[in-house]
């Protein structure tokens, strides 16, 4: 499995990180290198095999339906770059 | 009393109960410490007022009476902690300016212990890395040396590994994801303890991998490792993957007698090009253990091998996934817009100034391997995978086996700045430790030695789920037997 460069962009789109077009074939390079690692996992047969979904067998435990916080509005707020009048501010999303 | 910050907990708090000393005098002799060590750079936000403020309290709670373990005693806060009030950046530059609003609970059971906090300590960004060099801060260095290059004190709980083996603090918390609690530990001289997944919750500690993360303390001595251990340690409703499990006494567990116990030796671990001085501690950390009454055997744990790559899977994976709230909107940096930028942009441009080259690659790595088409090939066969690494550990404990012995790393401390074109390279630090976090096991690295130049080397000690409390008797038996008391000469 080799990543070519618009690989490597569509990742980086994907991932929300802007990458500019100069860096890609660095990028696309150290992914490889990455995934060239990874690919020893294709040596087992894992046809049997469960995947893990928790490292300790365990119920997750279930609480009162009931409300035990809130009212922080302030708190919440307090390291946003961008908060008015009581909310996160954001460029425009929708036209 | 004398240089008060190269105590032990044990002997603070013994000297406290007596009347020795106080946790003013023990904080000050710290903080003048750490004042002379920024050539270290492991402390990266120091609170002297908060700790002069909280040794008074400790002094006063110890006067009354009835004051638990860690009540007075000096420590340093891994920066991955969220601490009230008190910059918490996991070193990166996308928490800047970040305060959190409320204290993790793992530093809250300290602090209400009595425990005093010292500052923050330097890391790599978001825990990602082996050396301490990926963090926004600039490394921090290891109090050892040898010649006139700097050392690494691993990564990624350098700043803590640094800091407790110069003697800035009597302790330090530390995290674990992949070995970033057990290497620091064993390039210092130091010991390190991983918990058991679920021991110590996670509210509040800046998310890494989820399913691999823990936290646990980093000590001079093993003895230490139990009683702060133990205060970081129990239940919490606000982490659904906490235990609710009664912390013991590890301390009082600490018999050294390990007469009869049975002690794993992997030969999966022997690897290729191992250096010579660590597979000799390794026999010689057998022997001193056979000394101590054990039982030596050798066992197998067979898909070692692709402990490695499955993490570098599942790692990166939950990492994209906890990172994506770091988007510029509800705190940390955002990036300055450009005309007719939207919100994607906004997303972009934060998101590339704001993390570091490591995560970056970690987070577009973690990307792709759960992307469609590729879900099933990377992720799901890893998580498969690990399912068979566990499945070995339990092998081996179900056939009578209490305690596996191996290397606590492939090298002694590195050179800073050496260049690592290859990024794989640098994973290879994690060969010995990621299994146990994988399999969700309890860990220890404990000094057992110096190499030919006189640099610190570790032993690691894995033990059953849960019973962190003889693992450590073993670990404190080996302790005894290796003897080990050098520290670093004093050049910073």
């Amino acid at each position: 499995m080799s990543i070519d460069i618009d690989t490597a962009a569509r990742v980086a789109k994907l991932a929300r990180i802007k990458v500019e077009d100069q860096d890609l074939p660095a990028l696309a390079g150290e992914f490889n290198a990455i995934l060239g690692f990874i690919e020893q996992l294709q040596e087992l047969n894992v046809d049997d095999v469960e995947p893990m979904t928790s490292v300790t067998p365990m119920r997750l435990t279930r609480r009162e339906d009931a409300v035990t916080d809130g009212n922080q509005q302030g708190k919440v707020l307090a390291n946003a770059p961008d908060a008015r009048e009581g909310f996160f501010a954001v460029p425009k999303v929708v036209e | 009393m004398s240089d008060l910050n190269k105590l032990t907990i044990a002997e603070a708090r013994d000297a406290l109960r007596k009347g020795e000393t106080t946790s003013v005098a023990l904080t000050e002799s710290c903080l003048s410490a750490i004042d002379g060590a920024d050539a270290l750079g492991a402390f990266v936000h120091k609170t002297p007022e908060i700790a002069l403020e909280r040794a008074k309290a400790a002094d006063a709670r110890i006067k009354a009476g009835d004051a638990p373990d860690m009540c007075g005693i000096p420590v340093g806060i891994k920066d991955l902690f969220c601490t009230e009030g008190v910059p918490s950046q996991a070193a990166s530059k996308i928490l800047e300016g970040f305060l959190p609003q409320y204290e993790s609970t793992v530093s809250g059971k300290l602090k209400d212990a009595g425990s005093v906090m010292l500052g923050k300590l330097n890391m790599d960004e978001f825990a990602m890395g082996s050396s301490n060099e990926t963090s926004v801060y600039g490394n921090a260095v290891n109090p050892w040396k040898t010649g006139d290059d700097l050392l690494t004190p691993g990564g990624s709980s350098g700043g803590s590994a640094s800091a407790v083996a110069a003697d800035l603090c009597l302790a330090a918390t530390g995290t674990d994801t992949g070995g970033s609690i057990r290497q620091p530990a064993a390039f210092t001289g130091t010991v390190g303890l991983k918990p058991t997944y679920g021991r110590c919750s996670r509210w509040g500690i800046v998310a890494f991998a989820s399913s691999l993360d823990q936290a646990g303390p980093m000590t001079k001595t093993v003895r230490d490792a139990a009683i702060m251990g133990a205060a970081m340690m129990g239940h919490d409703p606000k982490d659904s993957t906490s235990a609710d499990m009664a912390v013991p006494d590890f301390e009082a567990m600490l018999t050294g007698d390990i007469r009869g116990k049975v002690i794993g030796i992997p030969k999966e671990y022997r690897m290729e090009g191992m250096p010579a001085e660590i597979e000799k501690l390794w026999h010689d950390g057998a022997e001193m253990l056979r000394d101590a009454g054990a039982e030596i055997r050798d066992i197998s744990l067979p898909h070692t091998k692709y402990a490695l790559p499955a993490y570098y899977v599942v790692a990166p994976a939950e990492a994209s996934s906890n990172l994506a709230r770091y988007d510029g909107v509800r705190f940390g940096h955002r990036a300055k817009l450009a005309q007719g930028d939207g919100i994607t942009e906004m997303y972009e441009k934060t998101r590339a100034e704001g993390f570091g080259a490591e995560v970056q690659r970690r987070v577009m790595i973690g990307t792709y391997v759960l992307s469609a088409g590729f879900y099933d090939a990377y992720y799901n066969r890893a998580r498969k995978v690990r399912a068979l690494i566990k499945k070995d550990f339990e092998d081996v404990f179900a056939a009578g086996v209490d305690s596996i012995l191996t290397p606590a790393t492939p090298s002694a401390a590195f050179e800073l700045g050496k260049d690592v074109s290859d990024p794989v390279e640098m994973y290879l630090n994690d060969v010995f430790t990621v299994t146990v976090n994988l399999a969700g096991l309890p860990g220890i690295a404990v000094p057992a030695g110096l190499d030919a130049q006189g640099l610190p080397l570790g032993l690691q000690l894995i033990g059953r789920p849960w019973e962190e409390g003889d693992l450590l008797n073993t670990a404190y038996a080996m302790e005894q037997a290796a003897g080990f008391v050098a520290k670093p000469a004093k050049w910073w």
